[in-house]
């Protein structure tokens, strides 16, 4: 066995690799987008923001040699993403699905335009911890090496979700989701509410985006994300708007995500990119399973023009 | 008021009054012209800054873009082609907007469009050009048609919203299209890129006489105009507008919005199948990845530019289209890369949305009724 060849065993150990290895982009973009979405917006912009995240972060690591600088970058980006997102939104009579779907385009055409010297060279990537050294399987150390953003993401699940609970910001974004009145009432500016969760959720998105480059597939190129960033915004409304179970949505979507490649690994060759859009016909399945004509979703924020 | 009129001073002084029995009349239209015609003029401001801080000169960009997409017949020609898909893939979301739908997977319903009309195509070789075409176009229609409105019946049936789902569905979409045509589709002659079989030189659609445009704009034409009759002419297009309004009242009068639904996203779907079709036998003869080109999404953008009016879409099409075709002379001129066409089109989205705001805002024009 310690040669490395597990045959068939390569699928479920690739699969899990993948759960962890793809599911970042997935959890931090929807934990932004639940911050978001929580205050009582849509902003479904943030595969653009992904993407000028990715780009971002590659940019700067390939300038500064530093890729947490480029980390850093990318979540500036993804504010900044998320402030116009939430300042157009704030003037009257806009809606927020339509400015999302200008600023996907928007973010998407802005981080190719950019990013087009950043094909060629390459930037240093951020570091992985080995999980896996225990073992003499080099599939298993290659599915155990983890970076160290995903570590955060697990890390941050939890967090936001006792915050969203117990803190006193949690329940300001809560109240301004479920009755913009009351927030106002309590003598509070929603738009500002708003304002800040958008960016809080533009800035984890360019997180997510920062992986992509700088840890896997781990380049800058066009191709980077397609569609990551929209599947992770329809996994927050089957998630129910609870960080937790975006951390096990995202999961398995990684999970999903990877089986394409794997099969590829083992020779499985013909269905290649019907596994590959497998993230995307889960997301339309769960979504259809889960959500129902006759009722709103339990846990949507009430404020929320998606789900009415 | 007009009796009044002789003496030239208060000529002078009810001139106003005349002047606001005008706006009353015509002030919502004036609205929707000059509010995006300064969306428009404030996003190419925007653009010019931002070529500006890459060291070009924004008067040479306006030049070029406009010598690209209008200076010579040659552009022209050039624009009005690159405008018949987006014509097509704009009332994709034209039609559901009616509805208050908002529909952003024309993409993926030009992709099954144009997959269901080559295999149309292929399926009938030797057949009557004529016979091959219409087949082409009815497949192309049906097939973009009913991948529109599975985003419909989802929404209808299981209330899941139709804009992710027809977005996902676009994804989907170019995984069927890459798995077919370097799969069971696959012309073994096409080494580099996989494509389909040809269609057949003889079953092409071909170009208007005397220019270089292909029918596939006339196609547009004639559609939208049966979409703007649809719309705003027939019953269903009033039920539909009822129930874009009000849904609770539609559903109250007894409106079947569920059918309204289904139907109109039917109709999107083919409009932007029928743009799929075109691609291909009009411009590239077969399917494969090239078709990808983001038709579907400037669609959505010509769509909203024209306030969803199908009328609207013909000039706000030339005008996307143009914007398209100058962009290889942008590349070619200015040393701009070819993404600066997106981010114009995503400059121009942002400030037309911005400026919904605008409307019954504008001192002049608050005569209007």
């Amino acid at each position: 066995m310690a040669d490395g060849n597990i045959g068939l065993w390569t699928v479920p150990l690739a699969v899990l690799g993948g759960a962890i290895r793809v599911s970042t982009p997935f959890l931090f973009v929807s934990l932004g987008e639940c911050i978001t979405e929580r205050a009582g917006r849509i902003n479904l912009g943030l595969e653009g923001t992904l993407v000028m995240g990715a780009m971002s972060a590659y940019g700067i690591s390939y300038l500064t040699g530093s890729p947490w600088l480029g980390v850093l970058a990318a979540g500036l980006t993804g504010a900044l993403l998320g402030a116009l997102h939430a300042g157009i939104c704030s003037l009257p009579r806009v809606n927020d699905v339509a400015v999302g779907i200008s600023l996907m385009l928007f973010g998407t055409g802005l981080a190719f335009f950019l990013g087009k010297p950043l094909i060629e060279p390459t930037a240093a990537r951020l570091p992985a911890i080995d999980f896996g050294w225990w073992s003499d399987v080099p599939q298993v150390r290659a599915a155990l090496r983890i970076n160290v953003l995903f570590l955060l993401g697990v890390v941050l699940a939890p967090i936001l979700f006792w915050a969203f609970k117990t803190t006193r910001w949690g329940l300001l974004i809560r109240t301004a989701g479920e009755s913009a009145d009351a927030a106002r009432a309590m003598g509070h500016s929603v738009l500002m509410i708003r304002l800040r969760a958008t960016m809080a959720g533009g800035f984890l998105a360019g997180i997510g985006g920062s992986f992509l480059s700088l840890f896997y597939p781990g380049s800058w190129n066009e191709g980077l994300s397609s569609g990551q960033g929209i599947t992770a915004v329809a996994l927050v409304i089957f998630a129910r708007w609870d960080p937790m179970l975006c951390l096990w949505a995202s999961l398995a979507f990684g999970g999903a995500a990877a089986l394409g490649p794997a099969l590829q690994s083992v020779g499985v060759t013909s269905g290649y990119h019907l596994f590959n859009a497998a993230p995307y016909i889960l997301t339309l399945l769960i979504m259809i399973i889960t959500c129902s004509p006759k009722r709103t979703l339990s846990g949507a924020p009430a404020e929320l023009s998606i789900t009415r | 008021m007009t009796t009044e009129a002789a003496d030239p001073v208060d000529a002078a002084a009810i001139a106003p009054a005349a002047d606001a029995g005008f706006l009353q009349r015509w002030g919502t239209e004036i609205e929707y012209i000059l509010i995006p015609g300064a969306a428009l003029v404030a996003a190419l401001v925007l653009f010019g800054i931002f070529v500006a801080l890459f060291g070009k000169n924004p008067l040479d960009l306006y030049w070029y873009m406009y010598y690209g997409a209008f200076g010579t017949w040659f552009s022209w020609q050039n624009t009005l082609t690159r405008a018949a898909p987006l014509i097509l893939t704009a009332l994709c979301t034209a039609l559901p907007a009616q509805l208050g739908m908002v529909i952003i997977g024309g993409e993926g319903a030009l992709l099954i469009g144009a997959l269901a009309a080559t295999s149309a195509a292929l399926a009938l070789q030797g057949m009557p050009p004529l016979v091959v075409q219409i087949a082409m176009v009815v497949a192309g229609m049906a097939g973009g048609g009913l991948w529109i409105l599975l985003s419909g019946a989802l929404r209808q049936y299981r209330g899941v919203n139709e804009t992710i789902s027809s977005l996902l569905l676009v994804y989907i979409a170019l995984a069927i299209l890459n798995h077919l045509v370097e799969g069971v589709m696959r012309d073994p002659a096409s080494l580099n890129k996989p494509s389909t079989r040809e269609i057949g030189a003889a079953n092409m659609i071909g170009s208007i006489p005397g220019t270089d445009v292909h029918w596939g704009l006339v196609f547009g034409l004639i559609v939208t105009v049966a979409a703007y009759v649809l719309i705003y002419h027939t019953t269903f297009g009033f039920a539909a507008r009822v129930a874009g309004g009000n849904i609770r009242a539609a559903k109250i009068v007894g409106l079947s919005v569920g059918r309204l639904i289904l139907t109109a996203c039917f109709l999107a779907g083919a409009c932007a199948g029928l743009a799929g079709m075109v691609e291909v036998a009009a411009v590239q003869g077969r399917t494969n990845a090239n078709l990808a080109v983001g038709y579907g999404f400037t669609g959505i953008l010509v769509a909203f530019l024209a306030r969803q009016n199908p009328l609207a879409i013909i000039p706000v099409a030339i005008l996307l289209g143009g914007i398209n075709a100058s962009g290889g002379l942008l590349q070619r001129r200015l040393g701009l890369p070819d993404a600066s066409v997106l981010v114009l089109q995503g400059i121009i989205f942002i400030s037309v949305l911005a400026s919904d705001a605008l409307y019954g805002r504008i001192g002049f024009l608050k005569g209007k009724s």
